[in-house]
């Protein structure tokens, strides 16, 4: 898929892997939409792109709130006439420090499920129509290995991520053959700030730079080889081109 | 007719009153009946506009109450609006107080978006044009958070957006909702795709229903915009080339369809437009064979519009008929369609 004149919206946009997708996609050509709750951070992120000669809006808003969802895709589809990628990588932790599960608030895992599971179904929900309508679009939902990989307080979050996971399969299955794709993608892990809130210990030098992991992702968003409810490793993923 | 007063929990249950033209004949049945009632070939057309937060609850300069809905907004930004007076939605519009009278250059203020009056209506002075600071993203920012969709009297509760939006949506140019495609699921469109039924769309900017003003009523509906993908006219000229039937979910999708034809006397081409087309019993249409629409009221524009799909002895027929059998009317209600056999 040419990237370069495409309409994409991207949740999570102003800071780490998000903030990192949106840079990539402008330089390949793409018209952004942009959500954010953090209304300050968003609003430099698309100042640096439209300085770029890019085209961003910003879009402050937040994706956990079910009153918010037709803003977000009603301010998208008029800023950007089609919404044709559509990429979920806001997510939440929950508390910190990560709690065990015996120690965690039901109001906490319901928040994080509210912005890492409800809150894409539900912008999925409001876009997907004119994406069957014309035949054509993706939607990309980025993962984490904490979704496969039982990890001793991560129980919030892994579980909000697995259920992602099986959600983007369920509708790649449902609605195979009408062009309009699915896909997962596991980042790995990278110096952003929630990693680093997650584990203040990690030795940052070790870990995947966003910019890097968006090339990639931008990549996998071009590749329309890839079969649709597939999930797949960033770092792995090598373009069949 | 009773006017159902909420949304149904599953659009599959609306029931669907089949008028057939031809044979003079009605019969009754759900709307997943169109599996069987349409075939390879025919096209159903679709409105994708959203529906906008449309009604803004501010404050004149003067402090006093006033409600503007935006019923379309123009190529320079700015929105046409009806106003009416102090009042919620429990009342009927016609029972609401006229709006304060205002001038050009006046200010209103909803919740944080300023708007400046930059036109009034000679013969209408609540209808005016209003010119919004904010623009671009911040602009449906603010709309979206002062905005709530137009509300009906007739409803249990006030409506939010999520009440009033199509499962095929797209950018928000509806005063009130396309609600002919409330009944449409993606699970009956999908399989009437795989039956080889075809979907189209267009977007239209359906107008508002209701201005408070009997003389501004009778005008309705006003000049509307209209956008019609190349892919549809094409699909249009498919299906009739294949002896298909285009379907219409709507009278706004009648009315951009037959408007842009009209515009191109006689030739229907994709692109952007207006119209100003009020269809009736002496309407030749050119370009809709059928239509799927909800349970209209006789008098009003809408059932004027059906007469041009089917004679008025048979729309009066058609509501006994479903009055007799408990259909219930307007936004959230039951459905019909005029399809010759």
């Amino acid at each position: 898929m040419e990237i370069a004149g495409k309409g994409v919206l991207i949740t999570g946009a102003s800071r780490g892997l998000g903030a990192a997708l949106a840079r990539e996609l402008a330089r390949r050509g793409a018209r952004l939409a942009l959500v954010a709750r953090g209304e300050a951070a968003l609003a430099e992120v698309v100042a640096s792109i439209r300085a770029g000669g890019g085209e961003a809006h910003a879009i402050p808003a937040d994706v956990a709130a079910k009153h918010q969802t037709h803003a977000i895709a009603g301010a998208a589809a008029s800023l950007l006439g089609e919404v044709e990628v559509l990429v979920h990588n806001a997510s939440t932790l929950g508390p910190l420090p990560l709690p065990l599960l015996a120690d965690l608030a039901c109001e906490d895992l319901e928040e994080v499920m509210a912005a890492n599971l409800v809150g894409p179904f539900r912008l999925t929900k409001v876009l997907v129509g004119q994406m069957l309508l014309r035949e054509r679009g993706l939607v990309v939902h980025l993962s984490s290995d904490a979704a496969t990989n039982a990890y001793p307080r991560w129980g919030a979050y892994g579980a909000s991520k697995a259920a992602l996971d099986h959600l983007a399969r369920i509708w790649a299955a449902e609605l195979s053959g009408t062009g309009v794709r699915f896909l997962g993608i596991d980042p790995g892990e990278m110096d952003t700030d929630m990693h680093a809130a997650a584990m203040p210990e990690a030795d940052r030098g070790s870990l995947a730079r966003p910019e890097d992991v968006a090339v990639q992702v931008a990549g996998m968003i071009g590749d329309e080889s890839i079969p649709s409810g597939a999930r797949i490793e960033a770092l792995a993923w090598r373009s069949a081109a | 007719m009773k006017a159902a007063r909420w949304p149904r929990d599953d659009p599959r249950s609306t029931r669907l009153l089949r008028v057939d033209p031809t044979r003079g004949e009605l019969s009754d049945g759900t709307i997943g009946d169109l599996r069987s009632l349409l075939r390879r070939d025919d096209l159903l057309v679709v409105n994708d506009a959203a529906t906008m937060p449309a009604s803004l609850a501010g404050l004149t300069e003067q402090g006093t109450p006033v409600e503007a809905r935006l019923a379309a907004e123009a190529e320079d930004g700015t929105f046409q609006a009806v106003l009416f007076g102090a009042g919620d939605w429990r009342t009927r519009t016609e029972d609401r107080p006229p709006p304060p009278r205002l001038a050009m250059g006046d200010a209103l203020r909803f919740d944080g978006l300023r708007a400046i009056v930059s036109g009034v209506d000679e013969v209408a002075p609540r209808l005016v044009r209003l010119a919004f600071e904010a623009r671009g993203a911040a602009l449906f920012s603010a709309l979206y958070r002062a905005g709530r969709p137009v509300q009906y009297a007739h409803t249990r509760d006030p409506l939010s957006l999520w009440h009033v939006q199509t499962a095929y949506s797209g950018r928000p140019w509806a005063a009130e909702a396309p609600s002919a495609g409330f009944a449409l699921t993606w699970d009956l469109l999908l399989d009437l795709r795989r039956r080889g039924v075809g979907l189209a769309s267009v977007t239209h900017a359906a107008g508002l229903s209701s201005t408070g003003d009997a003389a501004l009523d009778a005008r309705l509906p006003l000049t509307e915009r209209y956008d019609i993908p190349a892919r549809t006219v094409l699909a249009i000229d498919q299906a009739r080339s294949r002896g298909g039937r285009v379907v219409a979910v709507g009278t706004t999708v009648a009315r951009a369809l037959e408007g842009a034809a009209a515009n191109g006397n006689g030739t229907l081409a994709a692109g952007p437009g207006l119209t100003d087309l009020r269809l009736g019993p002496q309407t030749q249409r050119g370009v809709v064979d059928a239509i799927v629409t909800g349970m209209h009221e006789a008098a009003t524009s809408h059932f004027a519009l059906l007469q041009s799909f089917a004679p008025v002895g048979l729309l009066a027929l058609a509501t006994g008929f479903a009055e007799a059998r408990g259909y219930q009317g307007h936004e959230f209600g039951d459905a019909m369609l005029i399809l010759d056999g």
